[in-house]
Formats: structure tokens, C-alpha cells, sequence
């Protein structure tokens, strides 16, 4: 009897996700599909709005990276009042917002390593679930688990010195910023008491990617098999080839490492990038228009970003990237375990840049604010923790937002999840007679280094436990595990 | 004297799932009128990791969270820690802190966990009359015991 295996994390609001993997008479997988609700309704609910309250209001989309559609928004927006794409910004809001974005990267890269990957390193990917958390980890390595939780508060500062609060943060505004950081802010950050300083932050994500390099060594099989198969890669990139976060243009390329989206200007996405609707799923699958739906799709977040760029900006990132591209001979990388030293590298970066931006002599300027001839409408893009993010607000002549997109970075990733996640199902599960924690572990993992965003806005005391059932063809409950 | 930790969690964008800070802001309208200031005030969207160090700096916790099932208008409870985490980065339990809390600094403040019934979810609304009401009876709860 065909049989459809469902691992389904459960929230207590709205968003979740399932993993459905349908197998036939014979036990083989013939399709799996990876389930994520999407939270659309934020497009309609910004209508009628005025167009500078979407930077705030925004942030209620998300309570996980609210800096990054703060800031996506702000970019949109920006276009709107005429201050330019990206580069119109005064000096000193340029560099806040910079500062404001590499905080919220640090410190979400930080929390993706310690609290995922560095647990299922150190105890492996078969150990209880209950072991491969960051409490996990505190309980083997207290000196990591320490540093992960300060490298988290660090990262919290750098968002609060910018963004003004945690909750709702107001730092970005249209054209600008509404507060440069007091010299004694500056001064904090940037060489305040050990261990909450710059320098020490950049040590430790450079200790952080020694760990993975270390374990690298001795599982690289393991590591270059897990899940690895061929895409296209996309992401924004500073106009001179340069790992840029906050700003550049639209850059992708295929698994060979040929361009096939040669530098776009983001303001004409719309001609370069189609979602496409399929039945089963709310949420949309992106693709490159001019390839098609079956061979233009592509990976974003860190993995993609480490192929698309040319050379990381920043030296000890750099000497890292050199070393990263050295695996796979300057070809792009599509191992999906490789994304967490991608990330880890990029934690490099950003620490390397908050410390830069410190130094800057303007990131203490009064001269907040540009605006210039009124426009209908905007897009910013910025790369989120996750991936590219996308924002395109059109406003009317009344100031309100008549229309609203966004493509969020876990949709750009929806088609590599559901090939990653059939993959490692048919590895695994083909001919299985049940279900093992093992197999359910694996799909678990695969998804874990994408860290998909489950629309977990609202949050309600609860859990989040992962539940499997067992359905046959009838849709009869055949068995049912949950963690 | 108690160093006192009161921390409110929640998105307040979205209805009453913001009725954990807005206790905490209530609260901060209060130590500011009576010139009381004997508790720390502390918001987040949700909880995570770097929450431990603030929690081990602290004597007493309250934790104070939204609600979609239980008793109206709250429930308040001891709080013990627990090592069981969810699959995802997106959000730790209040027992995962203190068992964080624990593991690495030592500390097990005596903690609660007070939350206040919620019913609606909806982006950017305000808070329903019924989150407004149990809020208030969360408030004058915290304000007539102390701890």
C-alpha cells in the first residue's frame, strides 16, 4: 500500500511547516514536498498606509530579523522621497544603517552556528535532538557555549545603538536615519571592557570558523555529501564583484560559475524574476525569467552569496574566502553542509566591518537626512541573514502605499529546500520498513542549514515540537512520532 | 534588597501577542509615578540565548507572556529549568533560559512564569478589550504581591 510520511513542526500561530514524503507500493520515495505556510496577508494589510511608516510597520512581519525589513523597507522607501538607490544617503546615515545591518547579521549568524550547527558537530548528527541545542552545547563546551551568548548580546548592542529600541526600531527613515551613534556609544562598541568589544568579536568568529575547519578535517566526507547537488546561485553584489550586505546590484550565476544574471540593477526586478504558483503549496517558487521555471531556479543566503562575489572586502574574511574556494577549485560551491562555513565566514566579515564602521570618523555625523524629487515607487533588496530580501512599494499622490511586494529569502530557497529534503529522503528512506529518529534527524538537519523562516511573528508561550505521522494512501493514520 | 527581573515578550504589531510588553511599559509608568525603582524592566520580541546572562544577573524573575489557552485573565506559575528546545533558532522557552542560565553562570533565580489570556492574532491591531481587561488584572496582580 502506497504510504505518505509527514514530519510536521507544529506552531502554536499560524506559521508552520511539514515535510510529506510519499512513497509508493514498494516502499521507494517517489516525491517528497517540504510544506511551509506562508504569511502573506502583511502585502494587503500595508495598503492605504503612508509610505513612511513601512519601515516600522514592517517589522511586524518578522519578530526574528526585524532589522532586515526594516532597513529592505527604509531602501524601498528611500527611492520614493527621491534620496537615491543605495548610495544617495548622506555619509553618516550610509554608515549607520550599514552598521545597524552587520549588527543583525553577527549576531543571527552567531545564533545559527552555536545553536545549530556547532551542537550537531559536536555530538553528531544521529545524537538526541535533546543534546544538539546551544543548552547541549553549554553542558559539553561552557567556553563556546559563553561566547556564543556574548557574541549574541554584542550583536543585540550594535542593533540597539542604531535602531534606537528592540522592539519596533525606528533608526531608519525615509532618506536616512533619525540618530548617529554619541561618541560614548562609539567608544563602547568599539573598545569597551573585555569581552564586549570589537576586536574580541572578530576573534571569536575567527575561533568559531577554526571549530568547523577543525571538525571539516576529519568528517570532509560526510561534509561534501550531505545534500549536495547542482543549482544557480543569486545574490547582490557590490558593483565591483565585492561581497556587499547592504547594497549592490543583482549577480547570479549557474553551477559552472558563469554569470547568467550580469550585474542588474534591483530597481528592474521585475524583468529578470517570475514566481510561479503551484497547487499544493501557498508559498511561491521564484525563478530567472529568461531560463524558465524548470532551469532558472536558484539558492540564496550565505552559500550563494560565496559564489556569486569575486573577493570579501574585509582582509582576515578574505584569507578565509581563499581558502573556502580552494575546495571546489574556484567553482561554485553546492554542498549544503558547506552553507555553515559560508555563514561562519561571513561572521568574520561582519565583525570585521563593525569594527571598520566604528572607526569611521563620520559614524558620529549630524548630517542624517537626503531627500530629493518625489517618485511612485520604490524596491529595496538587501542580503538578510537567510538570503535576499526583497521590498517594492507603489505609493500614489496621497502618500499612501497602494501596493506592496515582498520575496522573502526562505520563498527564493523554496525549490532548492524541496530538492534538498527529496534527496536525502530517497537516500534514506527508500525501502524503509519505519521510521527511524535517524532519518527523521536527517531531513531535520537539511532543513536546519537552510534555518527557513516559519512565519513566527507572533510567538505565545508554547512549543515547536516536530511530529511525523504515518499515512497510507487512504489517508488513514498509520503511526504518528513526535519530539 | 532583591534585584528583581520582569521581562515581557512578544510582537506588539500583532494584537495580544504584545500584552507581555505592554505590562512591562505599564509597569515602567508606574516606577516612574511613585518613584519606585526597584525592578528591572526588560522587553524582546522573544526570548534567546543572550537572555541567560541577564536572567543570572537577577535575584527573582517574572516572565511575562501572551497566551491563547488557559485561564483568563492570567495564570501564574513557578518556573523550573528545563533543557528541552525546539527544532528551530527562532525562539528559546523561558525554562531553556534558566537552564541556560544555570549551565553557565551558575545562577537559578527564583522565577514565574505569569501569562495573560489573549485572543486574537492579527497583524498591527490593537489589543482586544479582553487582553486589555486581563491585562490590567495582570498589573495590579504584580503590584499588590510582592515576590
Amino acid at each position: 500500500m502506497a504510504r505518505k510520511i509527514i514530519i510536521e513542526p507544529v506552531t502554536r500561530i499560524e506559521g508552520h511547516g511539514k515535510v510529506t514524503i510519499h512513497l509508493d507500493d514498494h516502499g521507494d520515495v517517489v516525491q517528497s514536498r517540504f510544506h511551509i505556510v506562508e504569511f502573506r496577508g502583511f502585502e494587503r494589510f500595508v495598503q492605504g498606509r503612508p509610505y513612511w511608516e513601512a519601515p516600522v510597520l514592517v517589522q511586524r512581519l518578522c519578530g526574528i530579523c526585524p532589522v532586515s525589513h526594516h532597513l529592505a523597507a527604509a531602501k524601498a522607501i528611500d527611492v520614493v522621497v527621491g534620496a537615491g538607490t543605495g548610495h544617495g544617503l548622506t555619509p553618516t546615515a550610509e554608515k549607520i544603517r550599514r552598521l545597524m545591518h552587520y549588527g543583525q547579521i553577527f549576531q543571527s549568524h552567531t545564533l545559527h552556528f552555536f545553536h545549530l550547527a556547532s551542537p550537531d558537530l559536536l555530538f553528531g548528527y544521529d545524537s538526541p535532538p535533546e543534546n544538539r541545542n546551544v543548552i547541549g552545547l553549554a553542558m559539553a563546551n561552557r567556553e563556546l557555549a559563553t561566547q556564543a551568548v556574548l557574541m549574541r548580546k554584542y550583536g543585540q548592542e550594535v542593533i540597539l545603538a542604531t535602531a534606537g529600541k528592540k522592539i519596533h526600531g525606528t533608526g531608519a527613515i525615509p532618506g536616512g536615519v533619525n540618530k548617529s551613534l554619541t561618541t560614548a556609544e562609539r567608544d563602547s562598541l568599539l573598545k569597551g571592557p573585555a569581552p564586549l568589544n570589537a576586536d574580541q568579536m572578530v576573534n571569536w568568529a575567527l575561533g568559531a570558523l577554526a571549530f568547523f575547519k577543525d571538525y571539516y578535517k576529519t568528517h570532509k566526507a560526510f561534509v561534501d555529501s550531505f545534500s549536495k547537488f547542482p543549482s544557480n546561485h543569486l545574490s547582490l553584489v557590490r558593483k565591483d564583484g565585492a561581497l556587499d550586505l547592504y547594497h549592490g546590484v543583482l549577480r547570479a550565476v549557474d553551477a559552472d560559475g558563469k554569470k547568467i544574471l550580469n550585474d542588474v540593477d534591483y530597481q528592474e526586478y521585475l524583468d529578470c524574476i517570475r514566481e510561479e504558483v503551484r497547487s499544493w503549496t501557498y508559498m511561491k517558487f521564484p525563478y530567472l525569467k529568461h531560463l524558465g521555471p524548470e532551469k532558472g531556479w536558484y539558492r540564496v543566503g550565505p552559500l550563494a552569496r560565496l559564489n556569486t562575489v569575486d573577493f570579501i572586502p574585509t582582509p582576515l574574511a578574505q584569507c578565509e574566502f581563499e581558502t573556502y574556494k580552494k575546495v571546489t577549485h574556484g567553482k561554485p560551491n553546492d554542498m549544503c553542509l558547506h552553507t555553515h562555513w559560508a555563514r561562519l565566514i561571513e561572521t568574520v566579515h561582519a565583525a570585521e566591518m563593525i569594527r571598520d564602521l566604528l572607526q569611521a570618523p563620520d559614524i558620529t555625523g549630524r548630517n542624517l537626512v537626503s531627500q530629493g524629487m518625489r517618485h511612485e515607487e520604490g524596491v529595496g533588496v538587501i542580503e538578510a541573514p537567510r538570503g535576499t530580501l526583497f521590498h517594492h512599494y507603489r505609493v500614489n499622490a496621497n502618500d499612501q502605499i497602494e501596493m506592496a511586494n515582498l520575496i522573502v529569502s526562505t520563498t527564493h530557497n523554496n525549490e532548492s529546500m524541496n530538492r534538498a529534503v527529496n534527496q536525502v529522503a530517497k537516500a534514506l528512506m527508500t525501502g524503509a520498513k519505519e521510521i527511524t529518529e535517524g532519518m527523521m534527524n536527517a531531513v531535520e538537519v537539511v532543513i536546519r542549514a537552510y534555518d527557513p523562516c516559519l512565519s513566527c511573528a507572533t510567538h505565545a508561550y508554547g512549543q515547536m515540537p516536530l511530529e511525523l505521522s504515518l499515512v497510507d494512501a487512504a489517508g488513514n493514520l498509520v503511526a504518528q512520532r513526535r519530539k | 534588597m532583591k534585584s528583581i527581573l520582569i521581562y515581557g515578550y512578544g510582537n506588539p504589531g500583532r494584537q495580544d501577542d504584545g500584552v507581555g510588553p505592554a505590562l512591562v511599559e505599564a509597569l515602567e509608568l508606574w516606577q516612574a509615578a511613585d518613584g519606585v525603582s526597584v525592578m528591572t524592566l526588560e522587553t524582546n520580541y522573544q526570548l534567546n540565548a543572550e537572555d541567560a546572562l541577564t536572567v543570572a544577573g537577577h535575584d527573582q524573575v517574572i516572565f511575562a507572556d501572551a497566551t491563547r489557552e488557559g485561564d483568563a485573565p492570567f495564570t501564574f506559575r513557578r518556573l523550573l529549568p528545563d533543557t528541552a528546545v525546539s527544532f528551530s533558532t527562532h525562539a528559546m522557552r523561558p525554562e531553556s533560559i534558566l537552564a541556560l542560565a544555570d549551565e553557565l553562570y551558575g545562577k537559578s533565580p527564583k522565577t514565574y512564569l505569569l501569562t495573560i489570556r489573549g485572543y486574537e492574532w492579527e497583524p498591527n491591531e490593537p489589543m482586544t478589550r479582553g487582553a486589555v481587561a486581563n491585562l490590567a488584572a495582570a498589573l495590579d496582580f504584580l503590584k499588590l504581591n510582592p515576590f
